[in-house]
């Protein structure tokens, strides 16, 4: 089985994005919830850097770890996914993640979050594959159908890549040798333990 | 072509290659501006990493009208989460398990600490009904209060595998809502408590008597003389009083997150938090013990709010010396220990 990851490739972004409203439109997200987001970096300077961050679906992911009611878990793909059922939308995910993926429907005081919700990969939930219930919960199952996550699948300088990290990190490093330079893999050392290094 | 209009000539000429000059001289630094090489100037995720401070987080601008998406990458928070599944975790085990150990061996070493002088028949009232109220109110929400936060902490790994996941997740739900609700009646009594007791908890030199001895725990017949509260006593209403305003505190600061202030903040709050509940639960959970199987007639005074008399002169005796002095003063109180009938 292949070992999912998302890279970005900083140096390709042009803030257009894209990923972000193909991701809500792909999975009908809430309203206020954003699974994908892009954060420019040193802004207006020269040499800004944008770069489009999700759930970076960790190697032992903090969220799972902290989870009092043990809702995550991670497919043979390496996909961090968690139950909406089990959930009891406490917040620790919310505190544990890196990347601020996990969010929730409501306000957060007095604990009446709701049901977090965060990028799935396009890889649905526990539900069955490709049902209505999981849609409703979780948006659609691109993975069972075979297709890889939206945002990267449309991503129009295919600055966003997804699918498995050795083939992805292969693509990115000789890109950066080609070019001659490159930002970094933003968020894999924080989410896999090791850059990758060029 | 007269002079005049030479002259006129010559200035326009002259105005032109001025301004020429100096349209020049303003494009000398925007040629420069094109040399920067933005690549080579570009930001690059190993230099913010180094240079972010503990706790810190990489952040830039967001498109989306919600500032908190306009972190990028926090490390810090990851380090939260092995602190809380990992310190945190631990201390809590070793809290519960430890007390019940220390505990299980005081009880088979000591046994149950009897009164020495029999039951005397005569009762004597020691809590007022607003001081076993305040106890109660405290008392019960704190139960509450420790079962559903260290079903929290421990549920996961000694609850949901019994219980399986959906029913797990609906008493851990519900726990969760009491837990945010029964607060408040802990924190009332908190303070009900702390006003009609802590004029009776300010350590003085009798507790040092009393701590010499031991208290008279671990020797059969030893009564070190008490006031209405010993120095075992004061340690656990200082513990309640101090321990139950930083739960207090801290509690109300994860409820609002918003207050709260940062993510850091909030996730120092949660783990001082999950702390001293910890450390507070080792103390309760010997104060339930000394308070009902481990010593006779010591569960009447929060039970009834009487004790038997003799359980008063052995365990508070200058307490009993003061309420039966300003009871009856024409009978001077007894001195020293009663004799065994």
């Amino acid at each position: 089985m292949a070992r999912m990851k998302f890279l970005c490739d900083a140096d390709r972004c042009i803030e257009c994005n894209a990923c972000v409203t193909a991701c809500k439109n792909e999975h009908e997200v809430p309203w206020g919830i954003n699974r994908r987001r892009v954060v420019t970096i040193n802004d207006g300077l020269p040499g800004e850097r944008s770069v489009s961050m999700a759930c970076m679906h960790c190697t032992d992911a903090p969220c799972a770890a902290v989870c009092p009611v043990d809702c995550f878990y991670t497919t043979d793909d390496a996909v961090v996914l968690h139950s909406k059922d089990t959930c009891i939308g406490c917040g620790y995910c919310f505190y544990a993640c890196p990347f601020g993926a996990p969010q929730y429907p409501k306000v957060g005081n007095f604990g009446t979050r709701g049901k977090m919700d965060k990028c799935t990969y396009c890889a649905g939930g526990p539900e069955a594959d490709m049902t209505e219930a999981e849609y409703v919960k979780y948006g659609s199952n691109r993975l069972a159908e075979g297709k890889l996550p939206l945002c990267a699948e449309m991503c129009s300088t295919k600055s966003l890549l997804a699918g498995d990290g050795d083939i992805i990190a292969e693509i990115y490093k000789e890109r950066v040798v080609t070019r001659g330079y490159g930002s970094g893999a933003w968020g894999w050392r924080t989410a896999y333990g090791d850059a990758i290094t060029v | 072509m007269n002079m005049k209009t030479l002259a006129q000539r010559f200035v326009a000429v002259l105005g032109v290659v001025a301004m020429l000059g100096v349209a020049g001289m303003a494009f000398t630094p925007a040629a420069q501006a094109q040399q920067i090489n933005p690549t080579a100037e570009s930001v690059t995720e190993d230099a913010l990493l180094q240079a972010l401070q503990e706790g810190d987080k990489i952040e830039g601008r967001v498109s989306i009208p919600d500032d908190l998406s306009s972190g990028l990458i926090k490390p810090g928070n990851a380090s939260w989460a092995s602190t809380h599944t990992g310190t945190v975790r631990f201390l809590t085990i070793a809290a519960v398990v430890g007390a019940v150990v220390v505990l299980a061996l005081f009880y088979m070493i000591r046994g149950r600490i009897m009164i020495d002088g029999k039951m005397s028949g005569i009762r004597i009232l020691r809590f007022t009904a607003i001081e076993r109220f305040a106890h109660w109110l405290m008392a019960g929400s704190f139960i509450v209060l420790a079962l559903t936060g260290l079903n929290l902490v421990l549920g996961r790994t000694m609850i949901l595998p019994w219980l399986g996941e959906g029913a797990f997740s609906t008493i851990t739900v519900w726990g969760k809502v009491a837990h945010n609700y029964v607060g408040w009646a802990f924190m009332l009594g908190l303070i009900l408590s702390f006003l009609v007791w802590v004029a009776h908890n300010i350590p003085n030199k009798v507790d040092a008597e009393w701590v010499a001895q031991g208290g008279g725990l671990f020797k059969k017949g030893v009564h070190p003389p008490a006031k209405k509260f010993n120095a075992g006593q004061k340690v656990i209403f200082w513990a309640t009083t101090l321990g139950g305003a930083a739960l207090s505190f801290t509690g109300f600061m994860m409820l609002f997150p918003v207050l709260a202030g940062t993510q850091a903040d909030w996730q120092f709050y949660q783990l001082i938090h999950g702390i001293v509940a910890a450390g507070l639960s080792f103390v309760i959970i010997a104060h339930i013990y000394i308070g009902s199987i481990g010593m006779e007639g010591a569960f009447d005074a929060m039970g009834s709010g009487e004790v038997d008399l003799n359980w008063a002169k052995e365990h508070h005796s200058l307490w009993v010396e003061e309420v039966q002095g300003k009871a009856d003063p024409a009978d001077p109180p007894a001195k020293g220990t009663q004799p065994a009938e």
